[in-house]
């Protein structure tokens, strides 16, 4: 099982990535942006990090990289498509996810350790975890704040879209607390958190256990290679 | 300033032109040394690159008779490990398995007062290309800052603009911020101090260094354009200090885009590996004009330049302003030419511009042209590194012995124990010793994925070899106010604490940079103080035998005849060979027994109590005994080669009652603890057994089933050690419980801890 990651210039997290591909069990394939190749994977991530600066909107320039219109023909067609962060801000800007990400409300950067509820274990990188299961993955953005029409909410939550709720605090003012989204195939989610911060005992979140001791990131990267394999 | 090119052949021709030197910083003495220098008058080119290039900032021309100590006092250990010492963009030390570790501090503090976002991001750019410019990744950042009093309303300006700018340009660039200081002192009030460092990681096999060697060799110039900011930067703020009446200085601060330099760091790395460049020179203060000087300098001595072919971002800027321009995220590299299609396959790759400005030469002369003239002729070196040298006037202050005499012990102190609950509540709360999350939640620290310890532990700690486990460990301190009663025992202090935090962290000190920040040299007494605090950490670590590998000096901070504390930040980098070794400085689990090592005595002079509690400053220092650290270190490491800790925490400000508030905070594990045996053995009082700063004293927790072994350990090494207590439960209900004195909840401990900053910057 092979799983792609693509580097964009401005990507941060996208090392990680790999690293937790590599972690669950899959092997990592770096892309570039600027190639019109996915070199044959299975499954997509776009990493966190500051694409081009962020300049214009985050994800916005991103959206347009020669790659992306591989991705979104994939997308498309089914494979499996994570957005991290900047990478679901990607998703939203190239319309595979609806609505938008805006600065935080309080203005701020914010990095912590923040519990979500998965709402829908049905996605192609949720089966590993059970409905309504709460873990602690990292979150650090500046613009994480979820935003949709009322009419895009309604569908959301009435179609279970919503793959991820924020739990305890609301980091960043995203309307109905939503931390990420699936599209409805489920092959395409998209999450400010950062899974592959929380792959490797000693480097993750605090939990109530120990410091720095969450794996829960791992799963998403487990689901979806059980999910190609079989 | 002439915007008719000032050519060689023109300053032959008019030697009597008046030219602006003063307002570019230079003294009339300075001048005619260029004159002599030249035989001739400088052209304006020539006055623009001495001048940025002789300013205090870049020549260290107060400091240099001082810091030749660093060099000179050094024992065979201290180069064991040592691959590049001082003098380069940053000192390399090696860690094994073939591994290195270049890291460096450096000051960015007149910039960030007077445009805190930008002067705070651009630190930490400058400091990540000198890392960039040894040929390692740069793996982590770390701030040392300094701030006026709280409730001065300016203070807020200069919080929310640095912390912004250093989360801005650090999250964007991918590096985990791991660490730092934050510390708040009416005497910072127009004079913040903001210090960055930087770390990363090479192979042994692919260290560089910046010079230009080989004749023929191209000068390639590459990243952002060159533009109007930042000119005169270096000369005119850093070598002036504050005054109320003088201009705006506003545009001579740099803008940054850390998304540039984000693709630059990428765009280097490649170039290394491909091993495309001889060397890359990065571009600071003093722009285009200290890198050719020093690459020059560093290399084979002569090197051509065609001005004319830098790229602009404003096309009006004159050849002058070209030269002085510190636009940020720029390098220059040296390439083999036959090597410069390769160079620019990758360079284009990552969407870097790039223009060849010309090429290495054997004359012994910088030469630069412009519109096809020549615009500057000189020997790199009288540029570069034989700038002028003072041995400014030294002067013992008249006030210290006074401030020596009035010491802390005579304060009044509490009389039972609600009274010490009260002044241990008032010390958690306390701006210094209050919760940083404020400022820390800022900064992504995960970012990489192989942080093993960061803020609040006492050091940050990167793995480095993700199969070994091999990393490194790195805490940075100075207590300007131990430096103010005395900078010589000042700095010893800085170096002691940096090397306990290290060693809390289980890593093994192993080299040393410092960052001085002091006030103006022409002030005999602050010449003094820094004269005294040089020596002081010199001394030291030829005693710790561990190296100073580089660092920088910051003069000036002061506004009229009030200078700043001493500030001569040192931090400390430790190795440590698998870090899933590494010992939080918190506990987690209750049951274990809690042991203070080292002695307590009376000493409160200087300390958060006296500060807090009194707004007290007198008296000397606590002492230190540098060998008594070096055997903690020791007994430290053994224990955690042993697995025998469950943490391990520093005693510092705020001496036990601060370690213990932060120990419980953390995890929310309560704990019981006594002070008897303390007050017994060492003839103390509670106060002092709470508050007293002594130091070689940590805190450790042990598991109960690791009791006797640990013990064992401490008896073998005759440290100093008695059991103080245990750890408690966890929950809503925990508390700390100093028996005989106070119970307190630990959501209390936490609540108040947690509403300082946010009362004042929230």
């Amino acid at each position: 099982m092979r799983i792609g990651v693509i580097t964009f210039p401005g990507s941060l997290d996208d090392r990680d990535a790999q690293r937790a591909i590599s972690l669950a069990g899959a092997e990592p394939v770096a892309l570039w942006h600027g190639e019109h190749d996915l070199h044959g994977v299975d499954a997509i991530v776009l990493p966190g990090g500051f694409s081009y600066g962020d300049y214009l909107r985050c994800g916005a320039i991103a959206s347009h990289s020669p790659i992306m219109a591989e991705v979104i023909d994939a997308a498309n067609k089914g494979m499996p498509v994570l957005g991290i962060c900047n990478g679901f801000q990607m998703l939203v800007e190239a319309h595979l996810l609806p609505g938008g990400l805006i600065r935080n409300d309080h203005g701020k950067f914010v990095r912590r350790d923040q519990v979500i509820r998965v709402e829908n274990n049905t996605t192609a990188w949720t089966t590993d975890f059970t409905a309504g299961e709460e873990i602690v993955i990292p979150l650090k953005n500046g613009e994480g704040g979820y935003i949709a029409s009322d009419e895009t909410l309604k569908q959301l939550e009435g179609d279970g879209l919503v793959a991820f709720r924020y739990m305890g605090v609301n980091p960043n003012g995203s309307l109905n607390d939503i931390a990420g989204l699936t599209n409805p195939r489920g092959n395409v989610v998209g999450l400010m958190p950062h899974p592959e911060h929380a792959v490797e005992a000693g480097f993750g979140p605090n939990t109530e256990v120990r410091m720095r001791s969450g794996v829960d990131g791992l799963k998403f990267f487990t689901s979806v290679l059980e999910g190609v394999l079989s | 300033m002439a915007h008719v090119a000032d050519t060689v052949e023109n300053a032959i021709a008019t030697p009597d032109k008046e030219q602006p030197y003063g307002a570019l910083g230079l003294k009339p003495d300075e001048y005619a040394k260029i004159r002599e220098i030249l035989g001739r008058r400088p052209t304006s080119g020539e006055l623009a690159m001495y001048s940025v290039m002789w300013s205090e900032h870049c020549s260290y021309k107060s400091s240099k008779i001082y810091l030749r100590q660093f060099g000179k006092k050094v024992s065979p250990k201290m180069k064991e490990h040592l691959m590049v010492g001082m003098g380069e963009n940053a000192g390399v030390v090696d860690i094994g398995e073939g591994w290195a570790v270049t890291f460096k501090v450096e000051s960015h503090n007149h910039p960030s007062y007077i445009e805190p976002f930008q002067g705070a991001a651009t630190g930490v750019g400058g400091i990540v290309r000198d890392i960039i410019s040894m040929g390692a990744r740069p793996v982590a950042v770390m701030d040392q800052l300094r701030f006026g009093a709280v409730e001065n309303p300016d203070t807020a300006r200069v919080v929310h603009g640095v912390v912004g700018g250093i989360s801005f340009y650090g999250n964007c660039l991918g590096l985990p911020n791991i660490g730092g200081e934050t510390y708040f002192d009416a005497v910072y009030q127009g004079n913040p101090l903001v210090n960055a460092l930087a770390v990363g990681v090479l192979r042994h096999e692919d260290l560089h260094l910046a010079n230009a060697s080989g004749v023929g060799n191209k000068v390639v110039l590459f990243g952002a354009r060159t533009g109007g900011d930042g000119i005169g930067g270096a000369s005119i703020l850093a070598s002036d200090s504050f005054d109320k009446t003088g201009p705006t200085k506003r545009p001579a601060v740099q803008v940054g885009d850390p998304f540039a330099e984000k693709v630059l760091i990428e765009c280097c790395l490649e170039l290394y590996k491909n091993e495309l460049v001889e060397g890359i020179q990065d571009l600071g203060a003093a722009g285009i004009s200290c890198a050719t000087s020093e690459l020059a300098s560093n290399g084979d001595g002569g090197m051509f330049v065609e001005l004319d072919n830098v790229l602009l971002r404003d096309p009006t800027l004159t050849a002058e302003e070209i030269l002085m321009s510190e636009s940020q995220e720029r390098m220059m590299a040296v390439v083999k030419p036959e090597k410069l299609d390769a160079f620019m396959a990758v360079v284009n790759k990552w969407d870097v511009e790039t223009s060849v400005l010309g090429e290495v030469t054997d004359t012994g002369r910088l030469v630069i042209h412009h519109g096809g003239e020549e615009i500057v002729n000189v020997d790199p070196r009288t540029v570069a590194i034989d700038g002028p040298v003072y041995e400014r006037p030294v002067a013992y202050p008249s006030w210290i012995d006074e401030l020596n005499t009035k010491t802390a012990a005579v304060l009044p102190r509490a009389t039972d124990g609600a009274g010490l609950k009260e002044q241990f509540l008032e010390l958690v709360a306390s701006p210094n010793l209050a919760d940083k999350s404020l400022i820390t939640d800022q900064y992504d620290y995960y970012v990489m994925g192989n942080t093993a310890l960061a803020f609040p532990d006492d050091a940050g700690m990167i793995r480095v070899d993700e199969e070994s486990g091999l990393g490194f460990s790195i805490a940075t301190d100075a207590n300007g106010r131990y430096c103010q009663l005395d900078p010589y025992e000042g700095a010893r202090l800085a170096l002691a604490e940096a090397f306990r935090n290290v060693a809390v962290s289980g890593a093994t000190p192993m080299a040393v940079t410092d960052c001085l920040n002091f006030g103006s040299p022409e002030d005999p007494e602050v010449m003094w103080q820094f004269s005294r605090a040089v020596e002081g950490l010199a001394d030291a670590c030829l005693e710790m035998e561990i190296p100073v590998t580089g660092g920088n000096v910051s003069f000036y901070n002061q506004t009229g005849s009030n200078a700043i504390h001493p500030t001569p930040v040192v931090g400390v980098l430790g190795v440590i060979d698998d870090v899933a070794r590494r010992i939080p400085s918190a506990w987690q689990d209750e049951g274990q027994h809690i042991y203070l090592l080292g002695v307590t005595r009376e000493e409160l002079d200087g300390s958060a109590w006296a500060n807090t509690i009194h707004q007290h400053l007198g008296g000397r220092p606590p002492q230190v005994d540098l060998g008594r650290e070096m055997e903690l270190a020791s007994l430290l490491r053994g224990a955690s080669l042993e697995s025998l800790l469950g943490s391990a925490h520093d005693l510092s400000d705020g001496g036990l009652a601060q370690a213990l508030a932060e120990s419980v905070v953390r995890f929310g594990v309560g704990a019981r603890v006594w002070l008897d045996d303390i007050i017994d053995r060492d003839g103390v009082d509670a106060t002092n057994a709470l508050f007293s700063e002594s130091t070689g004293r940590v805190i450790v927790s042990v598991p109960r089933e690791d009791d006797v072994k640990f013990q064992g350990l401490c008896d073998a090494r005759k440290y100093p050690v008695l059991r103080i207590g245990v750890t408690t439960g966890v929950g809503s209900d925990a508390t700390l419980e100093v028996q005989g004195q106070f119970t307190v909840s630990v959501t209390e401990i936490r609540e108040r801890s947690a509403a300082t900053l946010p009362k004042y910057f929230g």
